[in-house]
């Protein structure tokens, strides 16, 4: 993937550039408003990862402006204000993610990863499929090697996003903001339980478990044997 | 303010520019006019009675006369004429033939006496005893007699020229007393108000330089000055309040990150140290990443509560549906509850409406679930099967009650107080993760929305309780809620 990062602090914005690099995808750097509109207008970028606070042009003013332009690229934007309308703000603006600072690396690029996924117009396709688990949109239904599975419409929510993202990483916090539309923070692993009564039952036949846990991560939904 | 010598120059314009100045002057200008238009209406109206009189002396002496000359004729009048003329204070006779030499009388007429044609007129005139530059004005009748004779009485007009002299004189008088006294009064109120003025000024320019603890100057007259004054003090208190929580939300930042900055960087100093594989200085470099994140939510959660209790949140309320709220955040906790051995029951009234922020509700709620998951175990000699939580909400009067509600220890009623105060907590072991600040968090969203958070004892067990305000007017035809504003109006009609 081709990424653009706005970010004034050199470090951090190197640090980020680097780190994106090692997962495997192409990053540039612009220090700040201005140069990262001329970039984001200029290249075609997949993702782009644009701070708040910026010198010349703000976060929020640039994906005005972006958007302003017709570009219509996710933006994920990243900041040290953490406050709930601040993110109301943000999203209001034109970003399509928010992140606080200082955040795990893990955490942005699943995030990162999923806008990406979003702008692909497979994503909202009506069925999704990994190895024999079958999720179909319109009838509500989940089989597993053709057999049903019954679930609970919350669940059904879980793996539907789990689904959607399949083969990338989804943190517990996008679980939380994605599936259950909730911006603060349970401080017990409420959502381990939620997925490990989803593994238990998707994962039960004899095929191999699809819902994996990423130590330090969250979790992926993926077929080991592809 | 006054001693400052380079502000003397200009005391004088000061006051002239002041609003109370330039009030007096406008009210000077109008008692002036008004003292004007009273003075010669009194002068034109005395006047006026003063002629009237003359005029009906003069027709009552005319009266007699004509009397006498009717009865003894010439010779008579002229008689009469000359005895009434010698009295003091007395009339103007004068008696002049058709040539118009004077046949008698005690006046010289300035004027020639053939010219005035009978009726009334006003005449110069002396005494005869007089030099004859004093000239006076009378007030004449003239008369024609059958034989050509003319007769003219009249009164001197001495006493109205004094009369307008002394008007004339007052006029002026008042004229400059009112404008000394206005003048002076003006001065006063001005300097007055001025002084008060500045003594606020003085004050504030005193509080705007550092001295945040005075107050601006109140006389206890409770005049216009001192509800000013009042206001502002007022508005320094709760400013001086704001302030000090700031500071003291400061100092407490400060010293509770010390100690996990601490933990953390005696961490990393003892792997420097001791760690000597690879694998031991990555595991050293885990937990100095988890140490950071705790760190990091430790800095959340206090950012919450320090805004929470600025209770600048104002804009970010919404009406929220609280059933639809509480059933979310159980449906989130039911499996782990029922993991830990505390089923989850849930009992909500329907329809209840809150004026919310519904991040920090929520967050507020996970937080007492939190808890109740972590110490509503029950003791180990309360039978089995009675093991859980609830989570309730109902209306109260004019409150909403959202309750969770565990069967474990408990709080000591001791304790109570003290739990919601930042970083506290009551197991000594620490067994349980956290940093003492949910319940805190709890008291303070509670705070934030006008409500308060009380924990009661549930023999056995803790019982939080979220009473918030409800909303109002939810909008909702919801017999249950409507309910609800007559009965208050029901209570407002009793007591009254």
């Amino acid at each position: 993937m081709k990424l653009l990062v706005v970010e004034d602090d050199q470090e951090a914005g190197r640090y980020l550039v680097r780190a994106l690099g090692e997962a495997g995808h192409v990053a540039d750097l612009a220090t700040d408003g201005e140069q990262g509109l001329e970039m984001a207008l200029a290249g075609a970028y997949d993702v782009l990862i644009i701070d708040r606070m910026l010198p010349k042009r703000d976060g929020l003013s640039l994906i005005t402006a972006l958007r302003a332009e017709k570009r219509t690229v996710p933006v994920l934007i990243l900041s040290a204000l953490g406050q709930v309308d601040d993110r109301v703000l943000g999203l209001r603006a034109g970003g399509d993610d928010y992140l606080t600072k200082p955040y795990a690396f893990t955490e942005a690029l699943a995030r990162i990863e999923a806008l990406a996924r979003r702008q692909n117009p497979q994503s909202a396709q009506l069925t999704y499929r990994v190895a024999d688990l079958e999720l179909d949109r319109l009838a509500h239904r989940v089989t597993r090697g053709g057999e049903e599975i019954p679930l609970q419409p919350r669940e059904f929510r879980l793996l539907e996003y789990l689904m959607r993202h399949a083969g990338q990483v989804v943190t517990r916090t996008m679980l939380l903001e994605n599936v259950w539309d909730y911006h603060f923070d349970p401080q017990t692993n409420v959502i381990d339980v939620h997925i490990s009564r989803l593994r238990g039952k998707i994962d039960r036949g004899p095929g191999p478990a699809l819902l994996h846990t990423v130590r330090g991560a969250g979790y992926m939904i993926r077929d080991n044997g592809r | 303010m006054a001693a400052d010598p380079a502000r003397r120059p200009g005391a004088f314009g000061q006051i002239i520019r002041t609003s109370a100045f330039k009030l007096s002057a406008v009210y000077l200008v109008i008692f002036l006019i008004f003292a004007v238009f009273v003075l010669g209406y009194i002068a034109w109206n005395t006047r006026r009675l003063l002629d009237a009189q003359i005029t009906e002396t003069i027709e009552t002496e005319i009266a007699a006369l004509a009397e006498q000359y009717r009865q003894g004729g010439m010779r008579r009048l002229i008689t009469i004429i000359e005895r009434r003329g010698r009295q003091s204070g007395s009339f103007i006779y004068l008696l002049v033939d058709a040539r118009g030499d004077s046949i008698t009388g005690n006046a010289i007429l300035r004027v020639p006496a053939l010219q005035q044609n009978p009726g009334w007129t006003e005449a110069r005139f002396n005494w005869p005893d007089e030099p004859e530059e004093v000239q006076r004005l009378a007030r004449l009748r003239v008369f024609v007699l059958p034989s050509g004779v003319r007769l003219f009485v009249g009164r001197d007009l001495e006493e109205r020229a004094r009369l307008n002299e002394v008007i004339r004189r007052a006029r002026g008088w008042s004229l400059v007393m009112v404008l000394l006294l206005g003048g002076f009064g003006a001065w006063f109120v001005t300097k007055r108000v001025l002084a008060r003025v500045d003594a606020i000024a003085a004050s504030s320019a005193r509080i705007m330089e550092g001295s945040l603890s005075e107050r601006l100057p109140v006389s206890n007259t409770d005049d216009e000055f001192d509800r000013l004054a009042h206001h502002l003090n007022q508005m320094l208190d709760r400013i001086g309040e704001l302030m000090a929580g700031l500071r003291e939300l400061s100092g407490n930042v400060a010293h509770d990150l010390r100690t996990p900055l601490t933990r953390l960087r005696n961490g990393a100093e003892e792997s420097l140290r001791k760690a000597t594989t690879l694998a031991e200085s990555r595991e050293a470099l885990e937990r100095a990443i988890e140490e950071s994140d705790q760190l990091i939510r430790i800095f959340d959660a206090l950012l919450m509560i320090a805004r929470a209790e600025a209770g600048n949140l104002a804009q970010s309320l919404q009406p929220l549906a609280v059933d639809e709220m509480l059933s979310g955040i159980a449906e989130l906790y039911e499996p782990l509850a029922e993991e830990a051995g505390m089923p989850l029951s849930v009992a909500i009234e329907p329809g209840l409406m809150l004026r919310a922020n519904r991040e920090l509700i929520g967050q507020a709620i996970a937080n007492l679930l939190d808890n109740a998951l972590k110490y509503g175990k029950p003791e180990p000699d309360v039978p089995d099967g009675t093991a859980g939580i609830d989570l309730a909400a109902r209306r109260a009067g004019e409150t909403i009650e959202i309750a969770v509600t565990d069967r474990g220890a408990g709080i000591p009623a001791g304790d109570r107080e003290r739990v919601t105060e930042r970083f506290v907590r009551l197991d000594p072991s620490r067994a349980q993760p956290g940093f003492g600040l949910g319940l805190s968090l709890v008291a303070a969203v509670a705070r934030l929305h006008g409500g308060q958070l009380r924990l009661e004892d549930n023999a056995p067990g803790l019982r939080a309780v979220l009473a918030l305000p409800a909303l109002a007017d939810p909008g909702l035809a919801d017999p249950a809620l409507a309910r609800g504003p007559r009965l208050a109006d029901d209570r407002g009609d009793a007591s009254a």
